[in-house]
């Protein structure tokens, strides 16, 4: 078991490093002078030189990497050009509002895509199959600020019963954060939602022709059980792979939807700092989002092992 | 002879596409006596699955029963809703089928498997269920019972699973067991323990068996009385040792291997089942006559014409032959 | 003796019968090629339906709601938003058609190479995995804030995050095909690697290709909109679909339809091609169904 934790750990590594490195590259190779880019518009010549010493920019490129490397795993990501604080600050301020937003989106989203893609896969070929598998198409091309400022559109100014715009902490209390929550959830879990309900549908289909459903049956069960206790735990890993794989499609809508409804989290704090041509902090957030979600999915590739018992450690 | 337990009266079951339907078992008729084993054998593709399905109402989506009843005890299978099949379900009709490499859930384990049928039909509690659980696979001769009841289906070989899937078919003590296929996939001497665990336990609970397969052998070994089918419909009808060394159908003889041969008289003995020159007619062809006639060596214009009716020719024996007829 | 001229028309018509049944057994398809092709006649021909000038600042005219004049309203500078949207159209159609293509031609050959060649496969697929754990519209963010804004480098940074999932497409059907008795048999008779590869490997490769392609061209036009929207895409004097919603962003509560009406556009244009991939892949490939 522990071996298998720690094989499935390092496998990671290689991702990780690779990531690290197009990161590192984006900037290196855009032609432009590194030191400039990082120190931003204004800056002095005296600034840039400051950087170019502090990156060793003169040395060879392997080995800024290196350094590079090491700075960005002691946790130093960088200075804003911007504000001048340091990037991980900046990043640790703006992580709740982002994570309670990727939450609530998951668990909407699970609710929804579950009880729809099993429908779905039930009624296969009938209209309620086609129904629920258009609302899907449908859900998954509508961009999320097209969705987002739809429903702004109807709830908040037509029939204003919810906020335009902003965010509420939990710490404020449940109903503020909720009333706040409720329209970036929908524009942003839509997408997702679809990507979940066609995956669990392909997956029910494939789990409800097989022989031992129709041995469940036999032995005299009905169909609430033979889906919720001999179907839904076959047909978890493909859609547990979606919820995981599906995430990197959910952080680029958290970066637009952060926007939309001005969401003071991450995402809103990337597309400043794209305004300002902040590349330390850009670089920054996307280490931090890429690390995120594979460390999402090493935990779901952990998670295999309790899902189906053929996966052996 | 007793009142039968479980009876099927010209059952007729068809396939929809868009092409139209089909009938995959037509004209089928069966009566299954408390404690009896009932053989159906045919060929791969007779219909004898779909006539199991039929019975427990498992029949694929597209497929129905168009005509006919199947009566357990007397009472009409298709009045029932779907709730009240259910309870049959597993509690009056058990079912195995011939895959047991696929028939168990690959993530519950076998424990869960067996105890879900007694906790669904007779509301026991986990705790009995197990308890249950345990007997059956004691009574299906599992060796290790206890451990065994905590392990996945993956963990155990074919044999072993074919056994849990009877213990699971058998420990609502069902009066009618349907195995349709049980020791096909199964190496010969499992195959031969499997049979003989299937005549035992049928012997010990009394229980009704109708037993499906391909192979005559199987049949000698278990059957008191053998239904043969052919393209969908029954040929021929006897007890086990009357079809044995009385054959009557063209087609039962050529299963026996001993169809007489136009030119020198036999075939020999070891001849099989694909061995009768010709193909079965694909289902939905339309076959004037005897369906059995473009492969039949006594075939006349009257058997391409008509069909020939199911006859009693000596007391329980029947066949649907007109050159037997003759 | 035949004669052919009789025959001709019935030959025509057996074909014509056959796409009319084809149509009619895959109704998604047609749906979708309708809406798509639509797309690409009123972008195309943008000039002779609208007599309006798609960029011209016209101050007499600012915030103009939905009319018969102004189909969909005028913006903040006075300029009609259906001429706008009709003219967006076209830079979505370029980029998404200029990444689908790049991304299948560079995504065939790394995917051929790392298929084939055993030596580069773990190297080349760490690198796509590498690549694939950034979310896309982020690694395309990162790329246009170190480069200057114009369309090309749009599509360059789209195509970088859409390469590795077409690598694996390729991929994956490269090792289905090379187990293939075919290719051994091309093997022995001493074809070379590049015949190999272009001959035999990739026409057996190009149906789940094609596919992945229409699905890269529908993301690609969903993270140009994005990267426009957020001001790091196309130019903001090109009236993309984007831009025009960021300009309509200040404006949301005052003239939602500056937003509405390009985002409805962009919608349409996704969902045509979203259906366009699930029926070609229905029909290239039934073991796909329903998977993403
Ligand atoms: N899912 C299906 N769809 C269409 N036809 C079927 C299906 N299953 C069975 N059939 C038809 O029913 C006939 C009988 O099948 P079956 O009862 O499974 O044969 P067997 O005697 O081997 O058990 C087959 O020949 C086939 O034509
Ligand atoms: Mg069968």
């Amino acid at each position: 078991m522990y071996a298998y934790v720690g094989r499935r750990v390092l496998g990671t590594l290689p991702v990780i490093l690779v990531i690290a490195l197009v990161i590192f590259l984006i900037l290196h190779l855009s032609g432009g002078d590194p030191a400039a880019i990082i120190a931003g518009d204004h800056a002095t010549d005296e600034d840039i030189k400051a950087i170019r010493d502090k990156l060793g920019l003169d040395r060879p490129l392997a080995e800024q990497f290196l350094t590079w490397l090491w700075n960005v795993v002691q946790g130093d990501f960088g200075i804003s050009i911007f504000n001048r604080v340091p990037v991980g600050t900046l990043i640790l301020q703006r992580v709740e509002p982002t994570l309670m937003l990727t939450l609530t989106v998951i668990v909407f989203s699970i609710i929804l895509a579950l009880p729809m893609g099993i429908a779905a896969a039930w009624y296969a070929g009938t209209w309620i199959d086609r129904a629920l598998m258009a609302l899907a198409v449908l859900s998954f091309s509508l961009p999320v600020f097209v969705i987002g400022y739809g429903l702004v559109y109807a709830f908040s100014l037509q029939v204003p019963i919810l906020p335009v715009q902003g965010y509420r902490s939990l710490a404020d209390g449940i109903g503020p954060f909720a009333r706040h929550m409720v329209l970036p959830t929908i524009s942003l879990g839509l997408v997702y939602t679809a990507l979940l309900a066609r995956m669990t549908r392909s997956s029910f289909l494939e789990v409800l022709s097989q022989d031992y459903i129709r041995s469940a049956r036999a032995k005299g069960m009905a169909s609430f059980q033979l889906i919720t206790i001999h179907a839904l735990k076959n047909a978890s890993v493909p859609i547990v792979t979606t919820i995981g794989s599906g995430i990197a499609v959910l952080i680029g809508g958290v970066v637009v939807t952060e926007s939309v409804f001005a969401i003071p989290g991450i995402g809103r704090l990337t597309v400043d700092a794209l305004l300002r041509s902040d590349f330390p902090v850009i670089q920054g957030v996307i280490l931090v989002f890429s690390f995120f979600y594979v460390i999402l999915n090493l935990a779901i590739d952990l998670l295999y092992t309790v899902l189906d018992p053929r996966i052996r450690y | 002879m007793s009142e039968p337990l479980l009876a099927i009266d010209n059952l007729r079951t068809e396939f929809h596409s868009d092409d139209g339907s089909v009938a995959a078992v037509q004209h089928l008729s069966l009566a299954l006596a408390p404690g009896e084993t009932l053989g159906i054998v045919g060929e791969s593709g007779c219909g004898k699955s779909v006539t199991a399905l039929s019975i427990m109402r498992l029949l694929p989506r597209n497929a129905g029963i168009t005509q006919g009843r199947i009566c357990i005890d007397g009472r009409d299978l298709s009045t029932l809703t779907e709730a009240e099949m259910r309870k049959v379900r597993g509690n009056e009709i058990g079912m195995i089928f011939q895959e047991p490499m696929t028939s168990l859930n690959p993530v519950l384990t076998i424990g869960r498997q067996l105890a879900e049928a007694t906790m669904l039909h007779r509301g026991w509690s986990r705790r009995e269920a197990d308890k249950r659980a345990l007997e059956m696979l004691n009574l299906v001769r599992i060796p290790d019972a206890e451990r065994r009841l905590k392990e996945y289906p993956h963990q155990l070989s074919g044999g072993m699973r074919q056994r849990v899937m009877i213990a699971i078919a058998l420990s609502c003590e069902p009066r009618v067991l349907i195995a349709d296929e049980p020791t096909t996939a199964l190496d010969v001497t499992i195959q031969a323990q499997i049979l003989s665990l299937i005549s035992e336990l049928q012997r010990k609970l009394g229980t009704a068996v109708l037993l499906i397969t391909h192979d005559l052998g199987v049949v000698a070994q278990t059957c008191s009385r053998v239904i043969v089918m052919y393209a969908g419909r029954k040929v021929e009808e006897a007890t086990t040792v009357d079809l044995f060394a009385n054959p009557l159908h063209p087609y039962t003889r050529g299963l026996l291997g001993s169809v007489p041969h136009l030119s020198n008289g036999t075939v020999p003995m070891d001849a099989r089942l694909t061995e009768i020159p010709g193909i079965v007619p694909a289902p939905g062809q339309i076959v004037q006559g005897c369906a059995f006639a473009s492969r039949c060596t006594l075939a006349t214009d009257r058997c391409r014409a008509e069909e020939p009716p199911l006859v009693e020719h000596t007391p329980g024996h029947f066949a649907a032959c007109w050159a037997v007829a003759a | 003796m035949v004669d052919i001229a009789a025959l001709q028309p019935r030959v025509a018509a057996g074909r014509l019968g056959k796409l009319r049944r084809f149509a009619w057994r895959n109704p998604v398809m047609v749906f979708a090629l309708l809406l798509f092709a639509a797309m690409i006649l009123v972008s195309a021909f943008a000039p002779l339906i609208t007599s309006f000038d798609p960029v011209q600042i016209d101050p007499g005219n600012r915030l103009k709601s939905p009319s018969w004049e102004h189909l969909f309203g005028t913006d903040a500078f006075g300029r009609d938003v259906f001429t706008r949207t009709l003219y967006g159209g076209r830079v979505s159609l370029a980029v998404g058609a200029a990444v689908a293509i790049l991304t299948t031609v560079i995504g065939l050959t790394i995917g051929m190479l790392s298929g084939y060649l055993r030596a580069i496969d773990p190297m080349v697929m760490r690198v796509m995995d590498g690549i694939m754990a950034i979310p896309g519209v982020l690694l395309a963010i990162a790329i246009m804030s170190v480069t200057k804004a114009s369309i090309g480098t749009v599509i360059f940074a789209i195509t970088v995050a859409e390469v590795p999932r077409m690598v694996r497409v390729v991929r994956s059907a490269v090792l289905t095909i090379r187990e293939q008795p075919y290719i051994d048999a091309a093997i022995a008779t001493g074809t070379r690697l590049h015949r190999l590869l272009l001959k035999h490997i990739m026409p057996n490769a190009l149906a789940p290709v094609i596919v992945q392609a229409t699905f890269v061209f529908a993301s690609a036009v969903i993270i140009e909109a994005y990267l426009s929207f957020l001001g790091a895409g196309t130019p903001p004097e090109i009236p993309s679909w984007g831009n025009i919603m960021a300009e309509g962003r200040s404006l949301a509560l005052l003239a939602i339809w500056v937003i509405l009406f390009p985002g409805l556009f962009l919608g349409l244009m996704v969902l045509a091609t979203n259906l366009l991939g699930d029926s070609l892949r229905d029909v290239l490939d039934p073991r796909m169904r329903g998977r993403k």
